[in-house]
């Protein structure tokens, strides 16, 4: 029998928030003899025991690959599989499940949009609109793309907290604009972008819009349908599921126009030496054999996500963001970096002239695990006018105490550096 | 203090020793030299390290003055300080001698095998060896010198830590 239709596990539905940091069992070991305070999940984040069981019994009990054998296990996995499709598609909202397609994550996903959405109808004096704070997968696809094609890449400016004015946006968008791409939230900042009112002047203009969520599916509820949003792209490992899955959410009449990214098994109906006729959605842009043990990650992830409801991880992490601004706002020496007034669960900092990569070492040493350095987002950095930044980035599991182990080590390292 | 904290902050103490703070906070030496004969950058796209290093060779092939400029961090940039003043008045042969002891030395790979790493005295340089500990920070402590390798075989080039 699958596995595939298990419901969630009710019982752990309104389960308090603050329990949840149990269910991660990588959270349960300490770094250099300190309980370990992990700061690091705008990076990559940890997965629950639900995940990694999910994962472990398919492995264990149902492997075999997918829509393909006759057999049971096949099945199985074609059924785990395509349940998965099933939670995403619940997760985010989307009205059909042939809108979501599994791809490697966020950066494969915009590259697919870039390749086998614009770049069939591209041309020179053709314009594609992003900002200034996109993570590099958000900018170096629609380089390639412009390249290819002899369309101009036009960067909208931030501010000097991070954010983005949807007004200078909106100013941009001309009859020359193909597509809009842009983050929900900054990974280096943590600013939340205004992307209904971005989206509703876009679709005003008949510009599709593409959004980068990989940093906002763990922390916002997102519903694409009321977002209207043409794109949304996401990965697994930031929301609690393996690497090397994740999302392209698209709306079904863009994918029908789209020729195929690549070409290979699964994602044809006929293949003759005279021509190959494609398979429906999704599988169209599903070639070869997918990563099937990360979907099933992902799937579970997404019923973990749910079953915990996205609204109050919301109101967890904005509490711990609030108290994690203060006390390192408290802090002699500090300058925050990214201080829009809507953000979520990241707060970027440097501390008196301290490179950030010796603040990393220290807190390391402390068992405080944050990331440090541009963050892939090297315009930003270039912006701020600084190499880097030192981040703590927060997710469901954090508590204020992982915030107090952070200062107190943030105090040791002044102390080494005094 | 329990003796487990006491042998941490010892740790630490070992990586940011006086001498390499000190030579962060006012490295020496900093700046382009406008003669140089020749330079080599390197850069550790991880962490955004980035050092330009200046030497002026002489035709008998002493190095007769070393600059260098860039951001960094503490051990990076220390470690360029220490570097200028240590090969200052060296032959690029000595240099070289140098550059592989300091290598091998701050991986902790000197082995029998390579004695004449063991045998040279790095002097101030051993201030460095902290890092031995930090294995995410050896390439910061070696940047500099990968930069003087590169600068003295193949002029102008950029080395990077990956
Ligand atoms: C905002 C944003 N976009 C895109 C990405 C790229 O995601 P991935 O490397 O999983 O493709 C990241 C990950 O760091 C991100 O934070």
């Amino acid at each position: 029998m699958s596995h595939a239709a298990k419901a969630p596990n009710r019982s752990t539905e309104q389960r308090p928030i603050e329990d949840c940091r149990a269910d991660f069992p990588v959270l349960a070991q300490t770094i250099n003899g300190e309980p370990l305070v992990y700061l690091d999940s705008a990076a990559s984040s940890q997965a629950p025991g639900v995940v990694i069981d999910a994962v472990a019994e398919y492995q264990r009990h149902d492997h075999a690959n997918v829509h393909r054998g006759v057999h049971t296990l096949s099945h199985r996995a074609t059924d785990l599989y395509e349940s998965a499709r099933d939670a995403v598609q619940e997760f985010i909202g989307a009205g059909r499940r042939t809108e979501i397609v599994f791809t490697r994550g966020t950066t494969e996903s915009i590259n697919l949009v870039a390749q086998s959405f614009c770049r069939p109808t591209l041309g020179a004096g053709d314009r594609i609109l992003i900002t200034h704070l996109e993570h590099h997968s958000n900018i170096v696809p629609w380089q390639i793309v412009c390249e290819q094609t002899g369309a101009e890449l036009v960067i909208v400016p931030i501010d000097s907290s991070g954010q983005v004015d949807p007004q200078e946006l909106i100013e941009k968008m001309d009859d020359r604009v193909r597509i809009v791409a842009i983050a929900h939230v900054s990974n280096a900042l943590g600013s939340i972008l205004p992307l209904t009112e971005i989206i509703q002047a876009a679709h005003d203009r008949d510009i599709p819009v593409l959004v980068d969520g990989a940093q906002a599916v763990p922390h916002l509820a997102v519903d694409v349908q009321a977002l209207d949003v043409d794109f949304y792209a996401f990965s697994g490992h930031k929301m609690f599921a393996p690497t090397g899955i994740g999302i392209l959410y698209a709306k079904e009449t863009h994918l029908e126009a789209m020729p195929p990214y690549q070409g290979g098994g699964d994602m044809i109906l006929e293949v003759r030496f005279e021509g190959t006729t494609y398979n429906e959605l999704p599988y169209k842009f599903e070639a070869g054999t997918p990563n099937i043990s990360g979907a099933i990650g992902l799937g579970a992830a997404a019923r973990y996500l749910a079953s915990m409801g996205l609204e109050r991880i919301a109101a967890h992490e904005n509490r711990l963001l609030a108290y994690l601004t203060r006390r390192l706002a408290a802090i002699n020496g500090i300058r925050l970096i990214g201080t829009a007034s809507n953000k979520a669960s990241v707060q970027s900092f440097l501390l008196d002239d301290i490179h950030p990569h010796d603040i990393g070492t220290i807190l390391d040493h402390q068992g405080v695990a944050i990331r440090t350095g541009h963050h892939c987002a090297m315009p930003v950095m270039d912006f701020f006018g600084i190499p880097g930044t030192a981040r703590a980035s927060l997710a469901l599991y954090n508590n204020e105490e992982d915030i107090d182990r952070l200062i107190a080590a943030l105090a040791k390292t002044q102390e080494i550096f005094a | 203090m329990s003796e487990k904290n006491e042998g941490k902050a010892a740790e630490l103490r070992e990586l940011y020793r006086e001498l390499i703070l000190e030579h962060a906070r006012s490295p020496r030496h900093f700046g382009k030299l406008k003669d140089a004969t020749h330079s080599a950058e390197g850069i550790n796209p991880l962490c955004g390290d980035k050092l330009k290093m200046y030497f002026r060779i002489l035709k008998n092939g002493r190095i007769d003055a070393a600059c260098f400029e860039g951001s960094g961090c503490a051990i990076s940039v220390a470690s360029a300080s220490l570097l200028t003043d240590t090969v200052i008045g060296m032959s690029t042969a000595d240099a070289l001698q140098f550059f592989s002891a300091v290598i091998s030395r701050l991986s902790g790979r000197s082995t029998t095998s390579d004695d004449a790493d063991t045998v040279i005295d790095l002097g101030k340089i051993r201030a460095l060896e902290g890092v031995k500990e930090f294995p995410s920070r050896i390439k910061c402590a070696s940047l500099a010198w990968h930069a003087l390798n590169s600068a003295i075989h193949c002029n102008d080039q950029t080395v990077s830590t990956e």
